[in-house]
């Protein structure tokens, strides 16, 4: 509310971020301080950034005061600090979470499922269908900026080069060059993000964003046209949707295998190997989706701002006439 | 195959969505949507006729039991509104290739497809899920989807008012959310049967009765309910006329199912009703929503502002069935949950029409139109009517329903009150009649009018007039005919307090 500068408020947004990872840390909740790491003080810093070159930096003056939301807030916040009074003390070993459904993940997993990681075993296989429709939220999240912020590619292509002050990536030869020896490296710790979920804090989510954080970061370097011919927005749109539907092919399998959906015990004669087959697959389509959708919206902002830039550029010519 | 059709129904249009990129082509892709939503009706009329005859439907996701795996249950209340919403959007996508064409930038066809599904599937996932974060999840996808369907609208006020939605939406979501969270740790589990079992058990009450204000808040703001109804007006204006058909058929209803589900199924009768005086609030609020919205509708413009308005109306008298706590009064809700859908669906697919043709929905752009597009016009007037409660069409029902279950627990007062609603109905929908057949047609109008309208306007197409009959001939089919809509709903409503029918 005091502050105007939205750089300012994004940066800090991630600094809030940051800190609430290590709070799950200390709660030993690691894989959610991770992806909180990942996404809300990585990706979504990033997109703002994105955001803020379209928008600009300043906030506009407003001018009603908002007191109705400051009294909602403090309303909120209140009825927040009269539901804990009767909360189970942190950590307490008879809390109900500890008692009731929690047993079995943590007794039985192994068994059943076999995956070293809990947390990976409850949202990859007891959960899947919850993962699946987070998945497909940010499928929708994808679609919905393209939808909005999309600008025929025609419009774009037909009109001329700009000689435009050049951004970042003509200017710093030093970070362009430090930035490229990172790349191989950051692209070598998502896969192993993926693929290691199965044993340690990590999986699709985190590694999607890591590895789209890469390629933004290279977009912001070497510039849009560089990323663009890396891979084409077309084939980004694509991959997203693959990626949907390579994770819901896995519970078409079982279907037609003869169990319920998402049992993945029913996609190989040996059910152990089938939850794992299963959850390799999935967290390979989370990945993927994730990785495309964060790129797309990256995208999305990039081509607008130039569309917008270049109508800005011929406007003042059609004055003259 | 049978035992599969839960998942079916909503798997079938969430997979179908990322595969209309695959399609490219526009018409394609409306081909391909109108058939997964039509199959999606088939597998709700499949799906209503087992529950009827075998009760309710258990299915267990990766074949974890619940409360470890996430578990769908169709029962008699999901049914119905899986098949209100199935059917309502098989209806209006007949007509969405042509109304799209004329409102939508060709290039975004394939979004809208994509969106309008996803939204689908996402409303069928709440409605059919048996599992408490699994609402939200499916509760995410259709806000997303449906705050980018507004915002596709032509106008450049349909970003604001999807803006508006998305401000809302996300704080009801966001409560709905705390409320959930709250809950989970009270009781360790996300399971709505397993929850309401053990949310009864649990001696401490204060956290559980935050987790409940939580949840009402956050469904009533999705609900649109009087005093929180500001986000409605406008997005049901400015989307794209398929949109505000669509969501003016589904999205409150599915509000509806959850304030029901949260206090009939989770929290239970006895402690919803007896913690704060809900009831009382409810009539209340349904009361004054009813006569402040028909007041307001009466002095718009823009037709379908003025059919937002009185949407927020009907879901006034939807909290008054509600609010009476009975079999009776619920079965009135239920029941108007599926005849308010066919009203609304009607009303907002002519108007779709009357767009198509003449690219402005004012009310003084549609001077003389009744001579113009006579079908439409009809179908409005008759639509209107069922709106009003005129005997022989479904307005009537539900509300004879409602006055019956009102004057049960000897409320003369609100039961008269409802009956004054009504008359503010007549008013604004005279004023359509009036200007559509009392005025002559306009000639060149001015401003709010689309390029390419051009001055004789001529009666929608076919595409049009068949889905928007089909719903004017089920407004007066199930008017008369009312054993399939009662029955559903009676059944319903007893199956929530545990009366074998």
């Amino acid at each position: 509310m005091l502050l105007k500068d939205l750089f300012a408020v994004t940066m800090l947004l991630s600094i809030y971020g940051l800190l609430s990872a290590t709070f799950f840390v200390a709660m030993d909740a690691v894989d959610v301080a991770f992806t909180e790491a990942s996404v809300g003080a990585g990706i979504s810093t990033l997109l703002l950034l994105v955001v803020i070159s379209v928008t600009g930096r300043r906030e506009r003056r407003v001018r009603h005061k908002p007191y109705a939301a400051l009294f909602v807030v403090i309303l909120t916040s209140m009825l927040l600090v009269f539901g804990t009074s009767d909360m189970p003390y942190f950590g307490s070993a008879d809390a109900p979470i500890h008692n009731h459904v929690a047993p079995r993940y943590l007794n039985d997993s192994m068994q059943e499922i076999n995956v070293p990681n809990i947390v990976t075993a409850v949202l990859a296989s007891y959960r899947a269908f919850d993962t699946f429709g987070e998945v497909v939220v940010i499928f929708t999240a994808g679609i919905g900026v393209l939808a909005l912020m999309s600008v025929s590619s025609k419009a774009l292509s037909k009109s001329q080069p700009l000689n435009r002050p050049r951004g970042l990536y003509e200017q710093h030869l030093v970070i362009r060059i430090v930035a490229k020896t990172l790349f191989p490296f950051i692209f070598l710790f998502a896969l192993y993000v993926q693929f290691h979920g199965d044993f340690g804090p990590g999986g699709g989510f985190q590694a999607g964003v890591i590895f789209a954080a890469a390629f933004i970061l290279y977009a912001m370097l070497f510039g849009l046209d560089a990323a663009t011919k890396v891979i084409k927005p077309a084939v980004i749109e694509l991959l997203a949707a693959l990626g949907v539907l390579l994770y819901g092919s896995v519970g078409i399998v079982t279907l037609l295998n003869g169990g319920n959906f998402f049992d993945y015990d029913y996609l190989l004669a040996d059910p152990i190997a089938g939850q794992h087959l299963g959850i390799l697959i999935i967290e390979l389509g989370v990945g993927i989706t994730v990785t495309c959708v964060m790129i797309m919206i990256c995208f999305g902002f990039s081509l607008r701002r130039r569309a917008y830039e270049q109508k800005v550029a011929i406007r003042p010519k059609e004055g003259a006439v | 195959m049978v035992s599969q059709l839960p998942v079916l129904q909503v798997i079938l249009p969430l997979m179908a969505a990322p595969l209309c990129l695959l399609l490219k082509r526009s018409t394609l892709v409306w081909l391909f949507c109108l058939i997964v939503s039509f199959l999606s009706l088939l597998i709700s009329i499949l799906l209503v006729q087992q529950v009827s005859t075998s009760g309710p439907i258990d299915y267990a996701f990766g074949g974890w039991d619940v409360p470890w795996g996430i578990g769908y249950r169709i029962d008699q209340l999901n049914v119905l509104l899986l098949i209100v919403i199935t059917a309502m959007s098989s209806v209006v996508l007949i007509a969405a290739k042509e109304s799209i064409a004329r409102e939508i930038d060709p290039e975004k066809h394939v979004y809208f497809y994509i969106l309008y599904l996803l939204s689908l599937s996402g409303m069928l996932g709440i409605v059919a899920t048996g599992d408490a974060f699994n609402i939200f999840v499916f509760l995410e996808i259709t806000s997303l989807s449906v705050y980018a369907l507004i915002a596709m609208g032509r106008h450049r006020r349909a970003l604001w008012a999807s803006y508006q939605y998305l401000i809302m939406g996300t704080i009801g979501a966001t409560f709905i959310l705390i409320g959930i969270g709250m809950m989970y740790q009270m009781t360790g589990t996300l399971n709505i049967t397993d929850l309401s079992v053990r949310l009864a058990e649990l001696p401490q009450k204060r956290t559980i009765l935050t987790a409940f204000v939580f949840i009402i808040v956050g469904v009533c703001l999705k609900l649109a309910l009087f005093p929180l109804h500001l986000w409605l007006p406008n997005a049901y204006t400015y989307a794209p006329s398929i949109v505000s058909a669509f969501l003016a058929a589904t999205a409150t209803k599915v509000a509806i199912y959850l304030l029901i589900r949260f206090t009939y199924s989770v929290f239970g009768p006895s402690l919803s009703f007896a913690a704060i005086p809900l009831q009382t609030l409810f009539m209340a609020l349904g009361l004054v929503g009813i006569f402040v919205a028909s007041v307001t509708a009466i002095y718009q413009t823009n037709v379908k502002k003025l059919f937002a308005y009185s949407s927020i109306a009907h879901i006034g008298y939807m909290i008054l069935g509600f609010s009476t706590g009975t079999v009776a009064g619920l079965t009135a809700t239920l029941l108007h949950v599926f005849n308010h859908a066919l009203m609304k669906s009607a009303l907002f697919l002519a108007l779709a029409a009357v767009m198509l043709r003449i690219g402005s929905v004012q009310l003084s752009s549609m001077q003389g139109l009744g001579r113009q597009m006579p079908w439409t016009m009809a179908a409005i007037v008759l639509a209107g009517l069922s709106l009003i409660g005129v005997p022989l069409t479904v307005g009537f029902v539900s509300k004879w329903y409602l006055l019956v279950a009102i004057i049960e627990q000897g409320n003369w007062v609100v039961a008269g009150l409802i009956l004054m609603g009504s008359l503010l109905a007549v008013i604004y929908v005279w004023r359509i009649v009036e200007v559509a057949y009392f005025k002559e047609p306009a000639t060149a109008q001015k401003g709010d009018v689309l390029e390419g309208a051009a001055g004789g306007s001529t009666e929608a197409p076919l595409s049009f007039l068949i889905p928007i009959w089909l719903l004017v001939g089920a407004n007066i089919y199930f008017g008369i005919d009312t054993r399939f809509s009662t029955q559903l709903a009676q059944s319903a409503a007893q199956s929530l307090f545990g009366v074998s029918p």
